[in-house]
């Protein structure tokens, strides 16, 4: 263990890092109740069944625009209450055994990964005989998680040198078309990410908006203060 | 004589109310040229209440457990009223307190602030930044994120590198073998109590010392050699109240803009001052890819990679700090303040700030042959400044200092 620390500490860490992947920007806007209330919806349908979101309330939902009725009919499969966190009935010991490692919590996980991983992420799945699940990705190589959107998306493939495509730019191609049109699909992972985003922090809108007042509170204070110290200083040379 | 006047009478028969008030507000007399930089000493101590009393309401809420510190800060962040705003207070906080803290030692080191007779100024306030080191370094652990606990895992390993008792005593201070539920909990006792214990005692006694010989100013000239001949106040002074009180309130209303503008509206400081690797909760199985502490730190852990042996990486590392107690003894320059230093001096504080400035960027950076190569450059330049000053503050040319400060 402490060998390893050390190596860490003073071997380049340019071997263990990722490689940088190009990310699509993410349409997030915290702002568009429509989007938010379709990405909670595609959430709550596709996501929370593996991943939880443990320190998210139900009923945090009304903040963009649900009512408690529409929570409770539309988003609550279980029979909890509208206080009830965005738990998982999947034990993180089952999950383990079944994909290798527990899901992660999504509560915060666009404050780690960042909105434009996420987008790009759920948009680079390909179909992998070598996976154990059957799906790879470009951006999260080997991942455990399988292409779960697939019905939507369709089913990609990987062109590289291996099946004549460009080895220095590999290209995801459409094999199998899925419910959705390209635009479609786009638009609904847009959604769901601009929801992850502000289920990080669902507060961040009334936060900037307090902060709009509180600078303007400010200002008046700054004249305020700068004058009565020219008044004071007024003799002092 | 009114009411207000009897219940001071009162109480100052049996306690200095008075005469402490004057002798530290409205009688401490003040150089009368506080520029900008003077602003720092003031704010730091606003901002060392502000992580006071918002730690006060965050430990309310938090809980020093393993298994449910991560879920406490994220229940602050939503569930609790004003939980958000607390938590981004003390978080940006932290990160401003260094800010304010490094302007206000640039200030002494510009104006020599350190030199006779305020050497005890200057080393009760390298043992307020040694101590709040220690508070910050306790205080990361506690979201209980993933660089909380690589951070503390890297940083109290070091301690493994002395000779003999190093192993053991690396695992005293975790109390496990690897950071877990013990450390996390004594470091919470250690944040919450011991070391704001000693951060104020130390502030207490870097003001007595302060007041005792008077502030220096950016002239470096000392206002007590010229009094009133009738009531022996400095003639270039100036009552620090209501004189300096209202002019810091500006200074404070300015700061707060700055802070709240951070709170408000980049509270990660795009990951300066909240990192992204702490959203994930602490997973002792899994390292993340570039473990970095927060950019307050990055100089002296730039100065640690730069040395190939850990043990002599450990030691250069405590030293760049440990030097900077002796900045008084060092300088040798006929001079206090860089107004009326020579053309070297200043070269060489550019080249230190440079240096300073430039670690703590590639302390932030993965350690490339090429960035390893700029901290050893780096490196060298910081400990040139204070090794070599003895030497180059006295051939240096000093321009002649006025007697009393210039119009």
């Amino acid at each position: 263990m402490k060998k390893f620390l050390i190596a860490l500490l003073f071997a380049p860490l340019t071997v263990l890092a990722s490689e940088n992947v190009h990310l699509d920007k993410a349409p997030v806007n915290l702002q568009d109740y429509a989007s938010l209330q379709r990405g909670a919806r595609t959430f709550t349908n596709y996501c929370l069944t593996c991943h939880s979101a443990n320190y998210m309330r139900y009923s945090r939902l009304q903040d963009i625009g649900l009512t408690k009725d529409q929570i409770k009919h539309n988003l609550m499969f279980a029979s909890d209450a509208i206080g009830s966190r965005m738990t998982i009935a999947m034990r993180p010991d089952d999950a383990k055994k079944w994909f290798g490692m527990a899901p992660p919590d999504l509560t915060v996980e666009a404050r780690s990964r960042t909105p434009d991983w996420i987008y790009t992420y759920l948009r680079s799945f390909y179909r992998d005989d070598k996976r154990p699940t059957g799906w790879n990705n470009t951006v999260f190589p080997n991942v455990a998680m399988p292409d779960v959107l697939y019905t939507l998306q369709g089913q990609q493939v990987l062109k590289d040198a291996a099946n004549g495509g460009n080895a220095d730019q590999p290209e995801l191609v459409l094999a199998v078309p899925g419910k959705m049109s390209a635009a479609e699909y786009n638009a609904t992972v847009g959604d769901l990410v601009n929801y992850l985003a502000w289920m990080g922090e669902p507060g961040k809108i009334k936060r900037m908006e307090l902060g709009v007042m509180v600078l303007l509170f400010l200002g008046v204070f700054f004249i305020l203060a700068y004058y009565l110290k020219k008044e004071f200083w007024k003799d002092i040379h | 004589m009114s009411a207000m006047q009897k219940m001071v009478g009162w109480i100052d028969d049996r306690f200095p109310l008075t005469s402490n008030w004057k002798a530290h507000l409205s009688e401490y007399y003040a150089p009368k040229n506080f520029n900008f930089w003077y602003y720092f000493g003031s704010l730091a101590l606003l901002v060392l209440v502000n992580q006071i009393v918002t730690g006060i309401f965050l430990t309310m809420n938090y809980k020093p457990d393993a298994k449910l510190a991560f879920a406490s800060v994220e229940y602050i962040m939503r569930d609790v009223e004003w939980g958000w705003l607390i938590r981004y207070m003390h978080s940006v906080g932290a990160s401003m307190f260094f800010v304010v803290v490094y302007l206000h030692m640039f200030r002494g080191l510009i104006y020599g602030s350190y030199r006779k007779p305020r050497e005890l100024v200057w080393i009760f306030g390298m043992m307020i930044y040694l101590a709040l080191m220690a508070e910050a370094f306790m205080g990361y652990l506690l979201p209980w994120g993933q660089m909380s606990f690589w951070g503390a895992q890297v940083i109290i390993s070091l301690f493994g590198a002395i000779p003999y008792i190093g192993d053991a005593l690396s695992l005293w201070i975790r109390g496990d073998f690897v950071v877990s539920d013990a450390t996390l909990n004594r470091f919470f006792a250690f944040h919450v109590i011991a070391l704001p214990l000693v951060l104020l005692g130390l502030v207490v006694a870097h003001i007595i010392a302060l007041h005792e010989v008077g502030s220096n100013n950016p002239e470096g000239i000392e206002i007590k050699k010229h009094k009133d001949p009738v009531t022996h106040f400095p003639l270039d002074g100036i009552p620090f109240h209501p004189y300096y009180t209202v002019k810091d309130i500006v200074g404070v209303v300015v700061f707060l803009m700055v802070f709240s503008a951070i709170i408000f509206f980049a509270p990660e400081m795009g990951g300066w001052f909240l990192e992204p690797d702490n959203f994930i909760p602490a997973n002792p199985f899994k390292t993340p890819e570039h473990i970095t502490p927060l950019w307050y730190f990055t100089p002296f852990y730039a100065i640690l990679r730069a040395i190939p042996n850990k043990l002599l990486g450990v030691m250069s590392m405590g030293a760049s700090v440990v030097i900077m107690f002796f900045l008084p003894w060092l300088d040798r320059s006929k001079v206090k303040s860089i107004r009326y230093r020579g053309t070297l001096y200043k070269l060489i504080l550019t080249l230190f700030v440079i240096s300073f400035i430039g670690l703590g960027y590639v302390g932030t950076k993965e350690p490339t042959p090429t960035f390893t190569l700029i901290a050893r450059v780096l490196s060298v330049i910081y400990f040139a400044f204070f090794i070599l000053m003895p030497w180059y503050t006295a051939i240096d040319k000093t321009k002649p200092v006025p007697e009393r400060i210039p119009e």
